[in-house]
């Protein structure tokens, strides 16, 4: 692709929602491709349409099979609109009024889409994604891709309107790259995934042109800049290579001895959503695991995981953990973390729906036995497990009573089990303010949901990132409260949310008592650091 | 809930109570044009809330019925088969759409 001049140099601001840099081609994913289609007449166009849709049938029908289960159900509901003569009949009227097939076709779905995204039905509205999806496919085949899933080279800047973590797991990152979204937040699910991975991404970067060859993306600056001239790519390569260094200094500092401050050891634990995680070269400085979440269990599967395989994930974590804690949170689905046959279809409002422990004690099959894979591992380490999402006393009793009868269930069948200390996520406001009553073995804040809560904005809703600010003082003043409660009383205290990760928030954390920290293992070596340097300068906030 | 007549010689309809908790979404609907085009018949269908009669075939019209879980799903065929057919279409709603046999 040549270098439009019209183009070249062109700069976009942000967001930041993951720090770091890449520098490589420019792909833009969402796009369909609106040139380079000759049009022939209505039958030939008739044609052309028959033979891409029959290709995306085949596609869908090979993905259904690879999938199974529950994923090859959802996906037959495009076989079936794709074998469906009331659907196509709209496109082939215009094709014969002289539209070009994919004219026909975009138009007719645009026409669809917008009226199930016109539902009162939240479930309704979910399925015009699968309507889209069909659209593209269709599209990428008609306008001589190859229809497959995106390809997309190694290091590159992807470039999208929004990237639901589907796509963003289809995309090879193990080359590096990094991902430009024109909408999207900081707060979204991708975006954890990116931090998750060190991919840097940047959102909100509204209108980028189409058609640049190469671009830059600087995850600090929060920059995209397009087909940059060789003067910008030195200046950015120089800032990048700055980055690295500090990047391995901070390493370094890793293997020195726990973080401290104002006298106390701060310790400094990991957030982890598989068993993989536990290999990224920065965990084993970790003082324990502070969050396994498990809901990534749930996760393109075509069934539940059943006892055995939960517990092999988390035997193999505590193998890996040794004598080091982990703590091991229970299905948090439901949210913005739907799963099939599991959590409620509908709801008008899901962040304040029934998800988390609301969702488990719903479900006490799916919910025991994910008790009894726990009970099992309970013996094989420092296992402590939390719900998330309590509100009230009453439900960690509940979950209790159900966990008791669990490991009685078990020991009665001779099978070794054990009860692991309990505790809650504490990231409900109404149980923040009465966290005295609850009998926890130790308390874990999560500040993404309580920010949430705290401040009524949704996580998910980009145009309200500025407010959702985890430094706000009501947020603040709840954290201080659990800690001041925790100190008192003996109980562990640690926070888990993304403002344990961002060296802006922790001089507040620590300031307000909390001595425990669980962060991504890649932002381990800079939040030590800033632990380190705040304490050589006095350690006052 | 099940109620086949012949009326007419011809015309076969039936009636049925949506049980399905999320109401006629895309999978149970995909089953139901699953299970109707299995049958030579012609066969609408309706929810007792809406006059229109639409293809019981078309799995993207039974999406536009909306019909919710508890509204009373109508069957009405015409053909060879349409008695069987408008027997199995009521017993899979009846059943809740379940997971046939492969």
């Amino acid at each position: 692709m040549n270098v439009r001049p019209d183009i070249a140099g062109q700069t976009y601001k942000g967001r930041t929602a993951s720090i770091g840099f890449a520098h490589g081609p420019f792909v833009r994913v969402d796009a369909t491709p609106t040139d380079g289609r000759a049009v022939g007449t209505p039958p030939d166009e008739e044609h052309a349409l028959r033979a891409a849709l029959s290709s995306a049938g085949r596609q869908v029908a090979a993905l259904a099979e690879a999938a199974g289960g529950e994923a090859a159900q959802i996906l037959e509901f495009q076989v079936a609109l794709l074998e469906d003569e009331e659907f196509l009949e709209p496109t082939f009227a215009a094709i014969r009024a002289g539209a070009s097939a994919d004219a026909a076709w975009a138009s007719a779905l645009a026409e669809q889409i917008a009226d199930y995204n016109s539902a009162a039905d939240e479930y309704l509205q979910a399925r015009s994604s699968d309507l889209a999806d069909l659209r593209d496919r269709v599209l990428r085949t008609l306008r001589g891709g190859d229809g497959e899933t995106l390809k997309v080279p190694g290091g590159a800047v992807v470039c999208a309107d929004d990237l639901p973590p589907s796509r963003f797991l289809e995309i090879d990152w193990s080359n590096g790259g990094g991902l430009a979204l024109l909408r999207g937040s900081p707060t979204s699910h991708v975006a954890m995934l990116a931090r998750a991975r060190g991919i840097p991404m940047v959102v909100q970067l509204g209108a980028v042109s189409t058609g640049a060859a190469s671009a830059l993306l600087d995850g600090e600056g929060a920059t995209l800049e397009l087909d940059p001239s060789s003067e910008r790519v030195g200046l950015f390569e120089r800032r990048w290579e700055l980055h690295r260094k500090n990047r391995a200094s901070a390493r370094a500092i890793l293997r020195r001895p726990a973080a401290s401050w104002n006298g106390d050891k701060i310790r400094l634990l990991i957030n982890i959503q598989q068993v993989e995680d536990t290999n990224h070269p920065d965990a084993q400085y970790a003082d324990g695991i502070g969050l396994m979440r498990t809901e990534f269990l749930l996760a393109g599967k075509a069934e539940l995981p059943d006892e055995d395989t939960q517990y092999a994930a988390y035997d193999a974590v505590l193998r890996w953990a040794g004598n080091r804690p982990v703590t091991i949170r229970t299905f948090d689905a439901g949210g913005d973390k739907p799963v099939s046959g599991f959590t409620e279809d509908g709801e008008a409002n899901p962040f304040l729906g029934v998800r988390g422990l609301r969702l488990c004690l719903r479900h006490p099959g799916i919910f025991g036995v994910q008790l009894r894979a726990l009970a099992r591992a309970a013996v094989r380490g420092n296992l402590k497990v939390m719900f998330p999402m309590v509100t009230t006393p009453d439900e960690l009793e509940a979950g209790r009573a159900l966990f008791v009868e669990a490991v009685g269930l078990l020991q009665s069948e001779g099978v070794d089990a054990a009860l692991p200390p309990l505790g809650i996520m504490v990231e409900v406001p109404a149980a923040a303010l009465t966290i005295d009553r609850f009998k926890a073995a130790f308390f874990s804040i999560g500040s993404n949901d309580l920010a949430q809560y705290v401040t009524a904005c949704d996580r998910s809703n980009g145009a309200l990132a500025a407010l959702i600010d985890p430094l706000n003082p009501a947020v603040l003043d709840l954290i201080g409260r659990v800690a001041e409660f925790g100190a008192r009383s003996g109980i562990a205290v640690s926070l888990c949310g993304d403002m344990a990760g961002d060296p802006r928030c922790v001089p507040a954390l620590l300031s307000r008592g909390l001595r425990e920290l669980s962060i991504n293992p890649s932002a381990l070596a800079h939040i030590k650091r800033t632990i380190d340097e705040l304490g050589s300068e006095g350690g006052c906030e | 809930m099940l109620e086949t007549r012949k009326a007419n010689g011809e015309v076969i309809t039936g009636s049925v109570k949506l049980i399905h908790a999320a109401g006629m979404h895309a999978r149970p609907a995909v089953k139901l044009t699953k299970l109707a085009k299995r049958f030579q018949a012609q066969i609408s269908v309706r929810t007792s809330a809406t006059a229109e009669w639409i293809n019981a075939k078309s799995v993207s019209k039974i999406m536009t019925l909306r019909a919710a879980r508890d509204s009373v799903i109508e069957f009405e065929a015409s053909g060879e088969d349409a008695e069987a057919a408008v027997a199995a279409l009521v017993e899979l709603v009846a059943a809740d759409f379940p997971d046939s046999d492969p």
